[in-house]
């Protein structure tokens, strides 16, 4: 057990410092986005929205700001890094080494993990900057964020073993994962919405990550915490299952 | 003990093309094995399937006894791979490379970086180690792949073209260094073009040729067969042609005024050529083998494997 825990945190060092070495590319942008979010959402147009859910408009938006720089941040860690390291070859050096698949998986998803909240924790202190910021629920918002991350890494690693070009790697992100953050609820409460269209958000599995991070800071949600619970929980089941089925298979990655 | 025995290993790639047809073989623990063939002859493929890179459509391979299907994680914890392309982080320094591979084989970091030094001493990068490994030469980096490949103190050791674009001196080195590694124990399988090379290093050789094994041998029985070897003899003198009826039985071509290539027949022996060239008054200043012998055995093996495949 000790060999394969060094070989876990063999892997994990060199995805933080990977990250790290790079962090102008890595952890910069998504802070200046955010402040850019809270300087013209918050600031400028925020005070003429009003209140939403009985929050200031800054405040109402800072969980979800938080939550898509997690989102977009494990994904891209692990699809970036699992990716070049197909098309560089070097995933070959941990395929000759004595690695089980499920620790080569555990390795990169907790690398996206902690970019996730090396960057979460950085908005959020941006986030600081402009608002009242409060927790209500410490244990929610920290099992939220940290689910969140496992599953958007996890789809990045999924992502990594089926692209064949660094097209591949964002067309994910450009064309699904954020359109489906933007209409997950991080700018606005779904009750505005028409009927329909509230029903049809509720399809959009990042509504309910938004929103149970949201209740662990504000307080406040449009969707069952349970439900939000048992969705992620077993996003992150399936997930796993399916990228260990293709580690196993060695799709991608073996001939 | 067996170091590796291969059995009626397949591989039929999604294409359909069968690269392996089902190849048997056995390198006995302490080995300097040569496993040669032409491109695509099924040489990587054979490794790739050792080393876990390449899944193998049947058979069965056993490395030190323990079942690669079964025991995959032992079989790989004692290979030592160096793959023929470099396949490392471009960006890492040098250091980092071997750090992280003893890492992936559950080598302390503190163990981790002792060994790393070690190795990179003993290959001339230690005063590279900081550097990004894109910025190392060709033959530099082939020397990293070594020592990667080492860092785990492997039992057997597998090197799919080592030299391959590296310059003589380096060759030479690394020779030395794997002769070293040898005589201390490591069983090594190599793989080359450089014939000479598997003639220099190996005991044993076997040779793969479109999937299939047509020779499995020692190197001095391999040697004993090939038919004839063609010599190139430096005259001290001009001559203007040789007294054919005394080099009656040699196979001869006067190339220029001081040069001549004889063929010599597996029957015929050096002192035989050496009186008759005594007896013409022909001083030999030098005198070398216009191809390498393994060379011409490899390719008269290939020629009877593709007439025999090809005959009605």
């Amino acid at each position: 057990m000790t060999r394969y825990w060094i070989a876990f945190e063999t892997i994990l060092i060199k995805e933080v410092v990977r990250f790290a070495r790079i962090w102008i590319q890595t952890l910069l942008p998504s802070v200046v986005t955010t402040v850019l979010y809270f300087v013209i959402f918050g600031r400028l147009i925020g005070d003429r929205i009003g209140v939403m859910n009985g929050f200031a408009y800054i405040d109402y938006i800072v969980p979800g700001l938080v939550l898509m720089a997690v989102i977009t941040n494990s994904y891209s860690n692990v699809v970036a890094s699992f990716y070049s390291s197909k098309f560089s070859r070097y995933i070959e050096e941990l395929l000759v080494a004595p690695v089980p698949n499920w620790i080569i998986l555990a390795g990169y998803v907790t690398g996206g993990v902690l970019r996730g909240l090396a960057v979460g924790i950085a908005v959020t202190l941006v986030a600081w900057l402009f608002t009242d910021l409060h927790i209500h629920s410490i244990g929610t918002t920290i099992t939220i964020f940290t689910m969140t991350a496992i599953l958007f890494s996890l789809g990045g690693f999924i992502n990594a073993v089926y692209a064949n070009s660094f097209d591949d790697i964002s067309i994910v992100p450009t064309f699904i994962l954020t359109p489906l953050t933007y209409l997950g609820g991080v700018f606005y409460s779904i009750d505005l919405l028409p009927t329909i269209w509230q029903h049809l958000s509720l399809i959009n599995p990042i509504l309910y990550m938004v929103n149970a991070f949201r209740y662990g800071l504000l307080g406040t949600t449009d969707v069952s915490l349970s439900l939000a619970f048992a969705l992620i929980a077993s996003c992150i089941f399936i997930l796993t299952w399916i990228s260990l089925t293709l580690l196993n298979r060695g799709v991608g990655i073996k001939t | 003990m067996s170091a590796l025995v291969a059995h009626q290993v397949r591989k039929v790639y999604q294409s359909g093309f069968e690269a392996l047809k089902g190849i048997d073989l056995s390198v006995a623990e302490g080995d300097f094995f040569a496993l040669l063939g032409p491109n695509g002859a099924g040489k990587s493929t054979f490794i790739g399937i050792i080393t876990s890179l390449v899944n193998k459509t049947s058979g069965s391979v056993t490395v030190f006894g323990h079942d690669l299907d079964r025991a995959p994680q032992q079989v790989k914890s004692v290979i030592g791979v160096v793959p023929q392309e470099f396949n490392f982080n471009l960006f890492l320094p040098v250091q980092e490379v071997v750090i992280n591979q003893a890492g992936y084989f559950g080598i302390p970091r503190h163990e981790a970086r002792a060994r790393a030094e070690f190795y990179l001493r003993k290959l001339d990068l230690w005063e590279r180690r900081e550097q990004q490994t894109r910025q190392l030469s060709g033959g530099l980096k082939r020397r990293l792949l070594i020592a990667r490949a080492l860092v785990h103190r492997p039992r057997l050791l597998i090197l799919d073209e080592p030299t391959a674009g590296v310059d003589i001196e380096i060759r030479r080195a690394m020779w030395e260094y794997l002769r070293e590694l040898n005589a201390d124990g490591t069983t090594i399988i190599l793989t080359t073009h450089y014939l000479e090379e598997a003639e220099s290093l190996c005991r044993h050789i076997a040779i793969i040729h479109q999937g299939n094994l047509i020779a499995r041998t020692n190197m001095a029985t391999l040697l004993k067969e090939l038919r004839a070897e063609t010599i190139m003899l430096n005259l001290r003198q001009p001559i203007e042609s040789p007294n054919a009826a005394l080099l009656a039985g040699f196979h001869l071509t006067q190339v220029d005024a001081q040069t001549l290539e004889i063929e010599l027949q597996r029957h015929q022996t050096l002192n035989e050529l050496f009186a008759a060239l005594s007896q013409l008054g022909l001083d030999v200043v030098s005198m070398r083998n216009k191809q390498n012998r393994l060379e011409r055995l490899f390719l008269d093996l290939i020629e009877q494997d593709t007439t025999s495949e090809t005959a009605p």
